[in-house]
């Protein structure tokens, strides 16, 4: 064996072993701490969402998922940047590649809608169920790659990808600076009102900032698919 | 062994794995794959940490009344951190893949021995 792989097998079995130490030593908490207890016990009062962890992300701190989303748009924004040079010419890009079967076309015909629904769902209930503007997002861009797959010489808008990236999340800052005027601080989710708990139409904003949410979302993963699928293919 | 503590010893197994991966392959795509492998382990260490034996997920329905949610629900501070963990892992993963796409282009090569600028 020689030194070069030798290595890597020390520095993992020093980091192994820090690892070993952390996992016995680790006790799971019999009850919640002060900061989970008060999520717990202030999630309904405060915001009337079920879904604990939706409270926090949208409301509690919103703040920092708004930096998230940025930084997802900073992303996008950076891989189109760097596939920018290499773009192919008009319907150059996956024209070499075989035509997709039968069953992929037709599949991608009766799946799409239902997908693209689906994510939807997921978005719209985010403060019932599990799931959220991040996870419908995902969902509806997959609907999107599955298209891709289907046919890789097609085309999508950019524009119109762009403007519905940049219309949710100025609305979803709108949103967030509303909640400084008539309410108790940015993104603050009580500017609606919190509604029936466990209805659609209820937690104040928390819907709609997640459905904003989820169109950003979309949008910026669509915006990635499509930036890596207009890449030139290299020789 | 407890479910938390097969998922704990899951995730450090998969931290280990990834950067095993990440440090012995020479391929630059292999070793994106092994980075997504390790920042999977840390998500899955981190929502192990935020389990409590014998209670229910932190959504408030018919399951866990609002009354008793402190003493029923898991952490779901670790559930909203991993979130926004997976969401940033797979930014960095398409930036790493698009950063890979412009070295093969600029060297034909994905081998990172074939990258010697920064070596000392």
């Amino acid at each position: 064996m020689t030194t070069r792989s030798f290595i890597p097998l020390v520095l993992l079995a020093l980091l192994g072993t820090v690892f070993f130490a952390l996992f016995v030593g680790f006790t799971p908490d019999e009850t919640l701490n002060r900061t989970a207890s008060y999520y717990a016990t202030q999630t309904v009062p405060e915001t009337g969402a079920q879904n604990v962890v939706t409270a926090i992300i949208v409301t509690y701190r919103g703040l920092d998922t708004l930096g998230e989303v940025t930084v997802l748009f900073l992303t996008a924004a950076i891989v189109g940047l760097v596939l920018a040079q290499s773009k192919a010419p008009k319907g150059r890009s996956g024209s070499g590649f075989l035509p997709s079967g039968e069953l992929l076309t037709t599949g991608t015909r009766m799946l799409v809608p239902v997908i693209l629904l689906f994510g939807a769902y997921v978005f719209a209930n985010g403060h019932l169920t599990p799931g959220g503007g991040f996870q419908g997002g995902a969902i509806v861009a997959s609907g999107l790659l599955l298209m891709l797959l289907a046919d890789p010489a097609e085309r999508f808008s950019h524009r119109l990808i762009s403007r519905i990236e940049s219309s949710a999340g100025l609305i979803y800052v709108i949103l967030g600076l509303l909640g400084m005027i008539f309410a108790g601080g940015f993104l603050d989710n009580r500017i609606l009102p919190l509604g029936w708990f466990g209805s659609v139409f209820s937690a104040g904003a928390i819907p709609l900032i997640y459905i904003l949410i989820g169109l950003k979302v979309g949008a910026e993963f669509s915006s990635i698919l499509t930036s890596l699928e207009d890449t030139e293919d290299a020789q | 062994m407890m479910l938390s503590q097969i998922a704990m010893a899951l995730g450090f197994s998969l931290i280990l794995l990834g950067l095993y991966g990440a440090l012995t392959n020479r391929d630059i795509i292999r070793m994106i794959v092994s980075f997504t492998i390790a920042s999977t382990g840390v998500n899955v260490v981190l929502v192990s940490v935020g389990y409590l034996p014998g209670r229910s997920a932190p959504i408030l329905d018919e399951a866990v009344p609002v009354a008793e949610a402190a003493t029923r629900i898991t952490d779901p501070v670790p559930q909203a951190l991993v979130l926004t963990a997976i969401v940033i892992g797979l930014g960095v993963t398409a930036l790493m893949l698009a950063y890979a796409y412009r070295l093969f282009r600029a060297r034909g090569s994905l081998d990172i021995s074939d990258f010697t600028e920064l070596k000392w």
